[in-house]
């Protein structure tokens, strides 16, 4: 009863949160509006007792993406009002769309059932949670049977990082920097000569 | 009582909703990249509740394994995103969609 409770309450705000995030005025708010979904979201999923998940949703997504949305939005200066002109005449035809995307969603699910083969193909079984933590469950199957996905991903990443790093980064004219190379190869003949001094004269 | 008690079912219509709604949101917003990137995460984390749900519904852990990669590569996917969007402002001074028209032959 009291699991039931939390799922309304968790899902309810998680769907009205996703309503204000593509219906606010100022993309501000929507940007916190997402973060309150992504919360949402992960008690849903410790209801369903995917803890790690939860938590990872938590901590990359409220920590790092919602606020690289953050940061973007107040960094950018546009008028967000003239983008949202004329969006209105969009709503007929997005409402169209998505009202066909729902309906074949819910038909599917109306129809789908398990095949009976389905629970003889498990391929990690979820041990109990008694004895193990979901955590240490996740990380004793990410690091063995899934431990090239996983090498990928952290690839993934680098590349993204990399990637970002070099797209927005832009050398400026005008600012001056250490250059290290130029002090390394920079030789003695260059940087001073000897001069031959005589008493009384000055250079 | 069919309504107290939290299934599978439960689960997938709160995520066909939810993706239903990042659907709408880039029709709504189709003008604000930003705004299309928040709805391509909020379709993500609908994705990524179906894959839990299942994952929990099934026993198998997979699914949360699955869920796991899907976060990383959404993680990419928004700032490798906004980085391409700072460079296209400082480019272009807009970040409308029907301004992006450079490549258009």
């Amino acid at each position: 009863m009291i699991s039931a409770i939390a799922f309304y309450l968790f899902a309810s705000i998680t769907l009205l949160s996703a309503i204000m995030v593509i219906t606010a005025r100022n993309p501000v708010h929507s940007v916190l509006f997402l973060i309150l979904a992504f919360f949402n979201a992960a008690g849903l999923f410790v209801l369903l007792g995917a803890e790690f998940i939860a938590m990872i949703l938590v901590i990359v997504y409220v920590g790092a993406v919602a606020v690289l949305f953050l940061f973007v939005v107040m960094m950018l200066d546009i008028s967000f009002t003239d983008l949202r002109k004329g969006a209105m005449q969009y709503v007929p035809v997005g409402l169209i769309a998505g009202g066909i995307l729902l309906f074949e969603l819910i038909s599917i699910f109306v129809a789908w059932g398990f095949a009976k083969a389905a629970d003889d193909n498990i391929a990690s079984p979820t041990p109990d949670a008694s004895e193990i933590t979901n955590t240490e469950a996740l990380g004793q199957i990410l690091y063995t049977d899934y431990v090239f996905p996983f090498q990928v991903a952290g690839l993934i990443l680098l590349v993204a990082m990399i990637g970002a790093i070099v797209l927005t980064h832009r050398h400026r004219p005008g600012v001056r920097k250490q250059k290290v190379a130029d002090q390394q190869s920079r030789k003695r003949s260059e940087a001073m000569e000897l001069k031959k001094v005589t008493p009384r004269t000055g250079i | 009582m069919e309504l107290f008690e939290i299934g599978l079912a439960h689960y997938l219509s709160l995520a066909a909703l939810l993706f239903t709604l990042g659907v709408f949101g880039i029709f709504l917003n189709r003008k604000n990249v930003i705004v299309i990137l928040m709805c391509i995460e909020l379709m993500l984390l609908a994705v990524n509740i179906n894959f839990v749900a299942f994952s929990a519904h099934l026993g198998d852990l997979t699914g949360q394994v699955f869920a796991l990669f899907i976060l990383t590569v959404a993680a990419a996917e928004a700032a490798i995103g906004l980085a391409i969007l700072v460079v296209l402002f400082r480019t272009h001074g807009t970040i409308a969609v029907e301004d992006i028209s450079t490549m258009k032959g």
